[in-house]
């Protein structure tokens, strides 16, 4: 494929990309007082890029770069997600920052930058694309932890993730180098055919190692996860509720990529590893949360824990499993977002909350808002008629039919336990005598974020998750 | 099997009718006219709470009606699954499929026909929050005859475990009060009932749900009627049946996994009482006879004795445990589990006697005990204490409700006349050709039942009328009456004339009995 045609179909990164300095111009040159407008700008080039991924030229499945991108179903699927997920991130942050000394106008712009990492991510097909996607997108994420750049929790989170996120971009590449050394090649599919080709080739192994710890790191999952609850807790609540969403599902898909692609040939090698931590993350996910008294930080072991439900998908290794991981996480975004959406509402007298306590006896202050999150935190328990119960399903159905039933009884006992810590909020809503009501003027943004994240969880999702499935199997097909 | 396809959706006409009630009153709460803190004013929360009630009725009783359509179209002599109908939900062999046969429409009925009487029996005694209270009702109800119509296995699981979260709510919210310590944790104990109701149920069915999948990888359909004729292997069967067995044993609830349920029918509401004995429990037996006994007929007979020595220790056990109680709805919840125990004795002898049995005391009990917390209900409601020592001599201030209580009394103790009697002698008489030291120690479990059942009722209604404050109790009111009258009716009409209902489900069960005898003699 000649330059021209590829930076054809590659045209919703370079409209992101190209966008994004464009309004960082116009944003210094406008100061910060145009926060809003270039907030919309923001918004409307990301549902543009969404457009261009879906529709058009730059639609049809490619290889671009000489093999480096991979524009196929899969990275269409996933990107659209993302793009979508981060529009909504900006647009619920309005509200927070208003009024607020950090309503800056850098703040749509690094999301929009963040966004076109993970597109890259989602879409590489060659370590170093991989690598550039990844780190183009942490760059952007430790700026945004650190937003706040007045508070003390902020900044310590935003250089606490540096450091961390470092360290494992820093295993991530010396494990791309083993592959590389090893194999001869940066491109996937050549390192699956070395793969295949050689039985035991120990180095590739250990390179493959690598990448899965700096990957796991990226995810999340544990025992990579301890840089999570700490910048949960610190960044600013819409920035949490963005880490929360997009960056999980493209690290997941980034994930699912790399391991289905290049390494099917050692599926034994690495099933076990990925099992492992799925195992690990879905316990500590389960158990870290129930102590937790920040609602944020209980977000964050959730978060943990739903990766590892998602990595039990990954697991099996099969398309099946690789379209459960993109239904579970296509899932988990939409909760996700709708559950911080409802904890941006959490505000009192100006200022936010964020105890678990603070949401006592919520159906009788605001009984919309306690519906809502009631619902949301149903389907993060994994019950059904919900939508998340049917992510679940889909994984553990996929372990289970890969033979990984021990994964599947693992899962659904951790899921059990983590039942129970949903079900403490729930219980501080309903049963509990109320504390002081919430500011009832949360923002319409907010609340139609979170209304529509309900309504997909209770009617619309279940009803037509077999269209959601056939839609997340196409995609899944093309990896295999 | 027989399928025979329904012309027109009536299973999901009547599964979602009370989900269109729920939403009408969702709706009116939502117009209701508030200040600027959210508040109603007094004279908007009564009206909201008047509509909320009059529509869950009409909803309830209009389910009821189309349920009796149901019936009318239902062929009896027909075992088959009939009013089948489908359509496409997930992709793959998992569909959304309803469909009932004689097993199932009576537990419809039962179901359709407890519903008005609990929004009745929550008429005076729900004050707060009556609008929330009957949209967790409807939702219940739509979710409960969901289970029982739900001809695919993932849909049913949705509808049985999306039954934990109004039941949850229902005890959590309008449970009643005190506190319990737990792990050195103060909780309200109507919270750490919910809790406790959930989370067994939870641990149980999820395992269960790990057996579909696997079900599901193998027979690569979750369609029931198409699995009841896949021969699982014996070895794999074990499996699968201890994981459903898992599920059902915690619903039954057998002993030891029973312990939810005093729990929770000490902190429901009444009417979350009556639901819970009447409906929910039912979902146990009703699984073990639609997924246990023909998809894992091997299995079910390797494990009988298993399930046999927990039903007698249920029924034995639980009656002596019952027998200390101090708390009337104590009392009524532990009778329940030794009840129960003769359901799943009759049920795993495998025999016709013993299936009809199970299913008939199912039914009975559904009449009976929801007819005893009502009953518990009603003083409830004037003195607001269970406690039994409270009481007495009520027969000076309530003759007709001592005649009531003294009829539901009987009928739990399975006096002969009384639906109660039916299904035990039934459940004994199959538990005898099976083995009859079984039967032996079940049948104490009946002399227990009239010991505790007759103390209970000693206590309660005979004696003196020596507590000041049972003075001026007045009787049963006319909405009282007909709650319990209508009970009364159907407990009676079974109890002479059990033919009906057992000329229902005798065509359902003898294929599932060919069905198991076929698959038995086929594996050796």
């Amino acid at each position: 494929m000649d330059i021209a045609s590829s930076l054809l179909s590659a045209l919703p990164e370079l409209a992101l990309a190209v966008g994004a300095m464009a309004l960082l111009i116009a944003g210094v040159f406008m100061g910060d007082k145009s926060t809003p407008q270039i907030s919309m700008a923001s918004i409307a080039l990301l549902v543009l890029a969404a457009g261009l991924a879906l529709f058009g030229p730059s639609a049809a499945p490619a290889s671009l770069f000489d093999g480096a991108f991979e524009i196929d179903a899969f990275a269409k699927f996933a990107k659209v997600i993302i793009f979508i997920a981060a529009a909504i991130a900006i647009q619920m942050s309005a509200r927070f920052f208003e009024g607020d000394a950090a309503q800056r106008f850098e703040y749509p712009v690094l999301i929009v930058l963040a966004a076109f990492g993970m597109s890259l991510m989602v879409s590489a097909n060659d370590l170093i694309s991989l690598y550039m996607g990844v780190e183009t997108q942490s760059l952007a994420l430790y700026i945004l932890a650190s937003f706040n750049r007045d508070s003390r929790r902020s900044t310590e989170a935003g250089l606490k993730y540096f450091v961390l996120g470092a360290l494992s971009s820093g295993l991530l590449l010396y494990g791309a180098s083993l592959v590389y050394g090893f194999s001869g090649s940066t491109q996937f599919s050549d390192i699956a055919r070395v793969a295949m080709s050689e039985d035991n080739n120990i180095g590739l192994v250990i390179g493959l190692v690598f990448l899965i710890s700096g990957l796991a790191f990226k995810v999340s999952a544990a025992p990579f996860h301890m840089w999570t609850p700490d910048v949960y807790e610190g960044a600013p609540t819409p920035v949490t509720a963005f880490f929360a969403a997009a960056p999980k599902l493209a690290g997941m898909a980034l994930f699912a990529r790399a391991l289905v692609v290049s390494f099917p040939g050692v599926i034994d090698d690495w099933q076990p590893i990925i099992a492992i931590i799925a195992v690990a993350s879905m316990a500590i996910g389960a158990f870290s949360a129930i102590a937790q008294t920040n609602i944020k930080r209980l977000m964050a072991y959730s978060s943990i824990g739903h990766m590892g439900y998602a990595l039990v998908g990954l697991a099996a290794g099969t398309a099946e499993g690789v379209s459960a991981v993109l239904v579970y996480m296509a899932i988990y975004v939409a909760m996700t977002i709708g559950a911080f959406a409802c904890i941006l509402m959490m505000r009192r007298r100006g200022g936010m909350t964020e105890s678990i306590e603070d949401l006592s006896g919520l159906t009788k202050t605001n009984m919309p808002l306690a519906v809502v999150f009631t619902i949301l935190l149903f389907s993060l328990a994994g019950v059904p008629p919900l939508a998340g119960f049917f992510g679940k399903w889909f994984v553990f159905f996929a372990a289970v039919e890969a033979g990984l039933v021990w994964l599947a009884v693992v899962g659904v006992l951790a899921s059990a336990v983590s039942a129970f810590y949903y079900l403490r909020i729930v219980w501080f809503m309903w049963f509990d005598e109320p504390a002081p009501a919430f500011e009832r003027d949360a923002g319409s943004t907010l609340r139609l974020t979170a209304w529509g994240s309900a309504l997909l969880m209770l009617p619309v999702l279940p009803i037509f998750i077999g269209q959601l499935n056939r839609v997340a199997q196409t995609a899944a097909a093309a990896l295999f | 099997m027989t399928e025979t396809f329904a012309d027109q959706p009536w299973l999901s006409m009547m599964t979602f009718a009370p989900l269109v009630g729920a939403a009408f009153i969702m709706l009116r709460r939502i117009i209701a006219k508030t200040d600027e803190t959210g508040a109603m004013s007094e004279t908007e929360t009564e009206q909201v709470a008047s509509v909320s009630r009059w529509v869950a009725l009409a909803f309830t009783v209009g389910t009821f009606a189309i349920s009796l359509g149901v019936y009318a179209l239902f062929d009896p002599s027909n075992g088959g699954f009939q009013l089948v109908e489908e359509a496409a939900w997930m992709g793959g062999g998992i569909q959304y499929k309803m469909g009932v046969d004689g097993i199932s429409i009576l537990f419809v009925l039962l179901t359709t026909f407890i519903m008005p009487i609990c929004i009745l029996a929550s008429w005076t005694s729900i004050k707060s929050r009556v609008a929330d209270y009957m949209i967790a009702f409807l939702v219940l109800e739509t979710l409960m005859i969901g289970v029982f119509c739900a001809l695919d296995l993932f849909l049913f699981y949705v509808f049985f475990e999306g039954s934990l979260i109004p039941m949850f709510l229902i005890i959590g919210v309008w449970g009643s009060k005190g506190t319990k310590e737990f792990a050195g944790v103060s909780m309200p104990s109507k919270v750490y009932a919910a809790l406790k109701f959930f989370l067994y149920t939870l641990v149980g069915s999820l395992l269960l749900l790990v057996a579909m999948a696997w079900m599901y990888a193998t027979a690569g359909t979750t369609d029931i009627p198409t699995l009841q004729q896949y021969d699982f292997a014996p070895g794999v069967q074990t499996w699968l049946w201890l994981a459903f067995f898992a599920s059902f044993a915690v619903k039954m609830p057998m002993w030891p996994v029973h312990t939810w349920l005093p729990d929770a029918h000490v902190q429901a509401p009444t009417a979350g009482s009556v639901v819970l004995a009447a409906i929910l429990l039912k979902m146990g037996g009703y699984g073990f006879l639609r997924f246990s006994l023909p998809m894992f007929p091997d299995a079910s007979m390797d494990f009988s004795p298993l399930v046999f020595a927990l039903s007698i220790i249920a029924i034995i056990y639980t009656s002596l445990v019952a027998l200390a109680q101090e708390d009337m709805k104590k009392l009524i919840a532990y009778s329940s589990v030794a009840h129960m125990g003769f359901v799943t004795m009759g049920i795993f002898t495998g025999t016709k006697q013993g299936i009809e049995g199970g299913l008939f005391q199912m039914l009975s009990h559904g009449f009976i005990s929801g007819a005893l917390f009502l009953c518990v209900g009603v003083v409830y409601d004037r003195m607001h204490t269970r406690e039994i020592a409270a009481y007495g001599g009520l027969v000076h201030r309530m003759p007709l409700y001592a005649f009531l209580f003294l009829f539901f009394t009987l009928g739990n103790v399975g006096l002969p006349g009384t639906s109660g009697f039916v299904g035990e002698i039934l459940a004994m008489t199959g538990a005898f050709k099976v083995n009859s030291w079984i039967a032996f120690f079940a049948a104490f479990g009946v002399i227990l039942s009239a010991a505790y059942a007759l103390r209970l009722y000693r206590q309660v209604i005979y004696g003196e009328l020596t507590k000041d404050a049972l003075q001026a109790i007045p009787d049963v009111n006319t909405r009282e009456l007909a709650m319990l009258g209508a009970l009364m009716a159907f407990a009676l009409f079974l109890g002479f004339n059990p033919g009906p209902a057992l000329s229902v489900f005798a065509p359902s069960v003898d294929i599932l009995m060919q069905n198991m005898d076929a698959a038995l003699a086929g594996t050796g």
